[in-house]
């Protein structure tokens, strides 16, 4: 499965490698002295975040069988080949239009705190409705994995599930798992190292079918966001959110905050360009 | 904004560069042409784009099972009429267990707590030459309080926790908020805080952070303000305690456990009722408002992990709560030893208080001591109990149960705090009122807090510690004044 995904880094080092946003991750409350990478852990209400959270981080955090369970936001960490991981346990949610306090925790530390990787925990049995949400998540970030959790009730119910063909059509690694028994982790853990480190690069899968009065809008929005804000990963899903009134992002347009994602992410990304020449003379 | 790829390149500069206002100006003119649905057709193109996708990759079985398990179950647990009954008969089950349960352990623990370690420690305490304040300030004071707390309530806690959280953990619990949803919206108030309400079972402080789930102000307050009606962990021990001794003593032996687990029930189950009845206060009268709308969603049952369920349940709640009351009960008891030994006039401080307290507490079926440890306790209602047998003892200064002034005492039997709490005065009565003001009364410190930082408002903290305090004064001054009526009649 892995093998359709991993494509060579672009001949720009840029495209590959790990550029967390420092400035803005503080901002949001995460501390990263002393980490390498932060993956973000988004997913539906009950699928088992906490209990892949958990798994990775041999933390304890209290699990329930209770949609609704993590209201604030959970830290912890993992190393994994050499490279510090800190993980970052987002509340579970149905979508990301920000229409509630949990959603708008969930989408904002997508957006702004711009995570090296971002695992979607889906329900095996229940995958339409949670790809509602992992949908939304591949229109902010491209970097993604699905964790396809809770595959023994999908085999108790019969259900057979094709993590290729889903890993095809999404444009991400999937991995299958059963986080109760930590099945498939080591397979998920390392597929986050691998989208971290730039070792696959994800080709997300973007909706596209929309009505002519919309695409027309788009086609006048989508260049004036990207001439203003120039290396911007989700113009398209910015532009959507701005004719949907979405004040969180209108705000951040006229701050210039979104900009501050691009700048920050070049910037960071060069340093890192150097410091890794430095160390190869 | 800096200078433009194409006008480096040379090509035709831009009439006007835009700036992000004018983004948001394109944005608004455009708003208008995309039409009034726009919001929808963005749903609706992602949900038919999550069907496509999920029906490639997902193949269900051809023949379906004849019986489905898990519908069956919920059509049972989630029924109109018997879904009530059946959350009543779990909870007598999980009660009646812990009741049941508690009783060997506990008696096993006050024997080593405090037969065995606390006249060791005099001893020793007595040959290297402690000052008398100092040795009673420590060890009948600090150590003793602590002791009883943990005699008292790890047995009860160790049992009740781990069922509660297996039946969480089966999935049970979104099922009774499924249950309780209609009336919750009767109330004007939130589906959602069926859940928050689950929550403050555990912790009102938790209850309390649970809220912010709801998305309405509104009812998000309405959630926080009734949160304490859920029995907390630090009271579901006094209740089980002052249920087995006094309630389930009014009936034979072997019906005793189940009458007091019906006791308890009855008073959770009041509390629930105090939750819709206080919302729906709220909701005609400071907190008006349109009920919103939301889906629960019924997760799937979940054989439950029983070693793992036991792990977190002790670690999390058992010795959480127990630590909790630790740190409390030991400064409480250094405070309730100096009170109870600082002489003013003659008189203890503590007698002061009690004796000036006794009228009010008398009125509503309690006493001046009862009401003096919800002073006492207000940093964690599981010291409510111990404090009550501490002043106790004081106040009667009777030296054949316990070792003296404000000392703790050896209690190895139920029957021997029932012995002694009759002593100071108690009735049935005062068992009820208690029972009842451990239900109603200010949520604890903690509780206070978390309200004052989830809400941001002194008023409104305010509103939710008085509120159930004036509640509770009002339901113990009703339940003593028919009660003595009925008794002098």
């Amino acid at each position: 499965m892995k093998q359709e995904l991993i494509h060579q880094p672009a001949a720009s080092a840029c495209a590959s490698c790990p550029a967390h946003n420092l400035a803005n991750l503080q901002k949001l409350g995460v501390d990263m002295a002393n980490w390498d990478y932060v993956v973000a852990l988004a997913g539906n209400p009950n699928t088992g975040k906490s209990t892949v959270f958990n798994a990775i981080t041999g933390l304890r955090q209290h699990t329930g069988n209770w949609p609704g369970k993590t209201v604030g936001r959970a830290e912890g960490g993992f190393v994994y080949a050499d490279r510090r991981y800190k993980i970052v346990d987002l509340p579970g949610t149905y979508s990301l239009l920000a229409t509630s306090l949990d959603e708008e925790i969930a989408r904002d530390f997508i957006l702004f705190g711009q995570p090296d990787v971002t695992v979607v925990v889906v329900d095996a049995t229940r995958l339409e409705r949670n790809l509602n949400l992992a949908l939304q998540v591949l229109e902010i970030t491209d970097r993604v994995v699905i964790c396809l959790n809770l595959m023994d009730e999908a085999r108790r119910h019969g259900l057979i599930v094709d993590d290729r063909r889903l890993a095809r059509d999404l444009g991400v690694p999937v991995v299958p798992t059963v986080a109760r028994s930590r099945e498939g982790l080591p397979e998920l853990l390392q597929a986050i190292d691998d989208v971290a480190t730039g070792r696959t690069v994800c080709k997300p899968y973007r909706l596209r079918n929309e009505s002519p009065a919309i695409k027309h809008a788009l086609k006048i929005l989508i260049p004036q966001i990207e001439q203003v804000f120039p290396g911007l990963p989700n113009a398209r899903w910015v532009a959507l959110r701005l004719l949907d009134g979405d004040e969180r992002i209108i705000e951040a347009v006229r701050t210039g905050e979104l900009g501050d994602l691009t700048r920050g992410a070049e910037a960071e990304a060069e340093q890192d360009l150097v410091l890794r020449l430095e160390a190869a003379s | 904004m800096s200078v433009s790829a194409s006008t480096l390149r040379g090509g035709p500069p831009p009439s006007h560069p835009p700036t992000p206002e004018d983004i948001l100006a394109t944005a608004n003119a455009l708003r208008w042409e995309i039409g009034a649905d726009f919001h929808e057709q963005l749903m609706e193109d992602i949900y038919a784009n999550a069907a496509r996708i999920a029906s490639r990759a997902v193949t269900r079985p051809t023949d379906k099972p004849r019986f489905d398990l898990e519908r069956s179950i919920d059509r049972i647990v989630t029924h109109r009429i018997w879904g009530f009954p059946i959350m009543v008969l779990l909870f007598m089950l999980v009660f009646w267990l812990t009741i049941e349960g508690a009783n060997y352990p506990s008696e096993f623990l006050s024997s080593v707590l405090l037969g065995t370690v606390y006249p060791w420690l005099k001893a020793v305490s007595g040959q290297i030459g402690v000052p008398w304040w100092l040795d009673g300030l420590l060890i009948d004071g600090m150590y003793l309080a602590t002791a009883w707390v943990v005699s008292v309530m790890l047995p009860p806690m160790a049992i009740f926790f781990p069922l509660f959280t297996l039946l969480e953990d089966l999935g049970y619990l979104p099922r009774l908020a499924f249950n309780l949803d209609n009336i919750f919206k009767r109330s004007g108030a939130h589906g959602r805080q069926a859940l928050s309400m689950m929550m403050g079972f555990g912790c009102n402080a938790a209850g309390v952070i649970s809220t912010r789930i709801i998305d309405s102000p509104r009812e998000r307050l309405i959630a926080i303000i009734t949160n304490n009606f859920a029995l907390c962990n630090g009271r579901w021990p006094t209740q089980i305690l002052i249920a087995s001794i006094f309630i389930g003593a009014l009936a034979p032996a072997y019906l005793a456990g189940l009458v007091s687990a019906l006791a308890v029930v009855g008073i959770a189950l009041l509390g629930v009722l105090l939750t819709f009845l206080v919302s729906a206060f709220l909701s005609r009268t400071w907190l008006r408002g349109e009920v919103s709308t939301f889906s629960l969603e019924l997760p799937p049952y979940r054989p439950p992990r029983i070693l793992q369920t036991l792990y977190t349940s002790l670690i999390d709640r058992t010795i959480f709560v127990l630590w909790r009351a630790v740190v409390f009960a030991a400064p409480a008891g250094a405070v309730i030893w100096l009170i109870a030994n600082v002489h003013l006039g003659g008189v203890t401080i503590a007698e002061h208080i009690i004796h000036f307290l006794d009228p009010v507490g008398v009125l509503i079926g309690l006493n001046g001591v009862i009401l003096l440890a919800y002073v006492v306790a207000i940093p964690a209602n599981e010291i409510v109990i111990p404090t009550v047998l501490m002043l106790t003892v004081l106040v009667l200064g009777v030296n054949n149960v316990g070792a003296g002034a404000g000392v703790m005492f050896e209690l190895d039997s139920a029957a021997a705090t029932k012995e002694l709490l009759v002593a100071g005065g108690w009735t049935l009565l005062t068992a009820v009122n208690l029972m009842l003001f451990s239900l109603i009364h200010n949520p604890c410190s903690t509780t206070i807090f978390t309200i004052y930082k989830e809400t941001g408002s002194r008023k409104w903290t305010a509103v939710a510690a008085l509120l159930p305090l004036g509640l509770g004064f009002a339901v113990t001054f009703f339940v003593a004044q028919v009660w003595r009526l009925l008794a002098g009649a």
